[in-house]
């Protein structure tokens, strides 16, 4: 591979040192050049000399790098490509704090694709391995008013974990202390195995990324000084190629030079999200990622959650929207100042509703409780509107060819036996209904 | 200081440049501003009549000098006064924040974004000043304006009189709420230190080199002051909350 110690400029046939070497030869080049004014500049060889130096100089340039210009796609391509072989998992900056390693193209379009379109059931999640994000007893206060209190929970690598209540529960601040932006008052807290304290916080930060409610975009500057501002932010060189693939991954290559506030609500979301990517980082916060986005934009935003799941980022998804949370997140938790649950949404259905079978008869039965109650596997039953009926049992598929053969008996015409679905909707709305009652 | 990572500053400070360039109101300020403060001086000197007693003319050359060190102290104040609130206005605080960026790497980026331009219009301002006066202007004029001690005040106080202004625009930037009112403020606040530079510009203190220097170094303390004081009072918590953070 060839050394890379200049790059061209953007205009014309200018090129700039890129590594100590390139700079270490511009130098030396300017030292001879003033040295051979100085000695020669009574004669005119000090004018060839002069020439001369800067045609070898031009030479070495374009031939270390000069001639490699980034505008080439394919270029660029291949030389990450080569880059990234060789480097390790976790580069250094300039100034010695971890960087995170850069993922080719291809790497990123495999892995952050969403698969034919659709976005498939959660993967599943091992109960056990290394936490991302580990909160125990947490508590914030402002003044007298309590965000949230005695919050514990913990969130494995890779797990997609959703962060639901409504508003005003404290899903936000509970982002803002873990991402460091504000002290919490009580309590611990461990993000990507960092304590989470003031002192941590450069180092926290370095490691996730967070992306707010509001795209927060400069909308004075293009997509790309966007995101070539937040690369500086993170310290991080090869500003170019890491722009490159998260616009790609967003699919906004081509909007790179647009004025951010020319951009739909949906794009601007979408550059927020490259955003995020531009640090390569282990773990995402997702405050409301798809709050106000219409119903296209939505699903963009929810296939580019699942492609980072497939990545193995851990993401931290603060949501209103149930059903996204019930598709996307491996784990929910449901937060209302308190923790109230935290679970897999198959679990928190079972923990809060007991199992059930839904018959449905043309026409209402005449004894239903003499029916219902001969038969043993069903602990309870209720009327369910007209010619419905709900069976409290506690395993639905062995009592249902029973309840079907008893009906049928009873001289019922029976339409449908289902066992009932509990949406993480119910879910929601029987912890936070809870709250309410309680506080009214 | 030793933890300034000048990556992080330089980002700072070329976003801010890229966002002068597309900002009207930015670019009228800077424009506006030293025509005025270029037509003003050269208008009242030329008009100076030939007669014009001794005291006449040190009194018009104080004016001009004074004038001069206004523009250091009014342009970064108002390009400061944005600086926090700004961000905040149009939601780039949190996301900036939530990056690695130190407290002081921010603020310095924003305070040399604010200070590099007003420095260099000062000082091309004062050089257009001074060879106009040079070229066209009474010998007795250009014999009191071309002193060193003017001159040595003049390149020593615009930088230190624009750091103190954008530290003060910072520090209102800060705890504001208003763009408007944080530099209305910042332009005000920033103001009262010119009363040490006149003392010098009316002669009210013999103009020498020693003095200028010797106010240049207080002004310097006062800059190093204000910068502390500016960086305790960035507060995350209280910029993203608004509510002061407990102690």
């Amino acid at each position: 591979m060839k050394p890379q110690w200049f790059v061209r400029r953007r205009l014309g046939f200018g090129v700039r040192p890129l590594s100590w070497q390139g700079w270490a030869i511009s130098g030396v080049t300017l030292a001879l050049i003033v040295v051979s004014l100085i000695a020669l500049r009574k004669s005119a060889v000090g004018d060839v000399a002069v020439v001369g130096i800067a045609i070898a100089y031009l030479g070495v340039a374009y031939a270390t790098g000069g001639t490699h210009r980034a505008q080439s796609p394919g270029g660029l391509e291949d030389q990450q490509l080569d880059a990234s072989s060789q480097r390790p998992d976790r580069l250094s900056s300039r100034d010695g704090e971890p960087v995170a390693p850069t993922p080719s193209i291809a790497d990123i379009r495999s892995r952050l694709a969403p698969t034919a379109g659709t976005i498939d059931a959660p993967a599943p999640v091992q109960d056990s391995g290394p936490v991302a994000i580990d909160v125990r007893h947490l508590t914030k206060q402002f003044g007298e008013r309590t965000a949230f209190s005695d919050v514990t929970f913990s969130v494995r690598q890779g797990e997609v974990f959703g962060f639901l209540g409504p508003n005003g529960a404290g899903k936000t601040t509970t982002v803002r202390t873990l991402s460091t932006l504000i002290e919490a008052t009580s309590g611990s807290a461990f993000v990507a195995g960092i304590p989470v304290c003031e002192e941590n916080g450069v180092e926290i930060r370095q490691r996730i990324s967070v992306m707010p409610e509001v795209p927060g975009l400069y909308s004075r500057l293009s997509v790309t000084d966007n995101l070539e501002f937040f690369v500086g932010l993170y310290g991080l060189r090869d500003a170019k190629s890491r722009i490159a693939r998260a616009l790609e991954a967003v699919n906004l290559s081509s909007r790179a030079d647009d004025v951010c506030g020319s951009l739909s609500k949906g794009l601007r979301q979408r550059v927020s999200i490259a955003r995020a990517l531009l640090n390569d980082p282990e773990i995402i916060f997702l405050d409301e990622p798809t709050s106000g986005l219409d119903p296209v934009a939505t699903r963009e935003v929810s296939e580019l959650i699942d492609g980072l799941r497939s990545r193995g980022v851990t993401i931290f998804l603060t949501t209103h929207r149930l059903e996204e949370a019930e598709r996307l997140c491996d784990r929910v938790a449901i937060l209302n100042t308190t923790l109230r649950i935290v679970g897999r949404t198959s679990d928190l259905r079972q923990q809060l509703f007991k199992r059930s079978l839904l018959v449905s008869t043309l026409r209402p039965l005449e004894s239903p409780g003499q029916v219902f109650s001969a038969i043993g596997a069903i602990d309870s039953w209720r009327a369910n509107g007209d010619e419905g009926y709900e069976l409290v049992t506690s395993d639905p598929r062995a009592a249902a060819p029973v309840v079907v053969r008893a009906l049928v008996g009873a001289g019922a015409d029976v339409l449908s036996i289902t066992e009932s679905r509990h949406s993480l909707e119910d879910v929601y709305l029987q912890l936070v209904g809870e709250d309410v009652e309680a506080r009214s | 200081m030793k933890n300034i990572n000048t990556t992080r500053v330089r980002a700072v400070v070329r976003k801010e440049f890229r966002e002068y360039r597309r900002n009207k109101f930015i670019i009228y300020t800077m424009v506006t501003l030293p025509v005025i403060f270029l037509i003003v001086p050269l208008t009242s000197i030329f008009n100076l009549p030939a007669t014009t007693p001794l005291a006449g003319i040190k009194g018009a050359v104080g004016s001009v000098l004074l004038l001069m060190l206004v523009m250091p102290d009014v342009l970064p104040a108002t390009i400061a006064a944005y600086s926090v609130i700004g961000e905040r206005d149009q939601g780039t605080l949190e996301p900036l924040l939530t990056t690695p960026i130190r407290r002081d790497e921010f603020i310095l980026g924003k305070a040399i974004a604010s200070i590099v331009p007003a420095v260099l219009m000062s000082y091309l301002v004062f050089i257009v000043v001074m060879t106009s006066l040079r070229l066209g202007a009474n010998p007795r004029v250009v014999h009191e304006m071309w002193q060193p001690a003017w001159l040595v005040a003049e390149i020593l106080f615009v930088p230190l009189l624009a750091a103190w202004s954008t530290w003060v625009g910072t520090a209102i930037s800060a705890r504001s709420s208003d763009v408007r009112i944080s530099q209305q403020l910042g332009t005000l606040a920033s103001l009262p230190v010119l009363a040490v530079t006149s003392l010098m510009s009316f002669q009210v203190i013999k103009p020498t080199v020693l003095v200028a220097l010797t106010i240049a170094g207080a002004l310097l303390a006062i800059d190093i002051a204000a910068w502390r004081v500016v960086s305790r009072m960035f507060d995350r918590e209280r910029l993203i909350t608004g509510v002061k953070t407990r102690s």
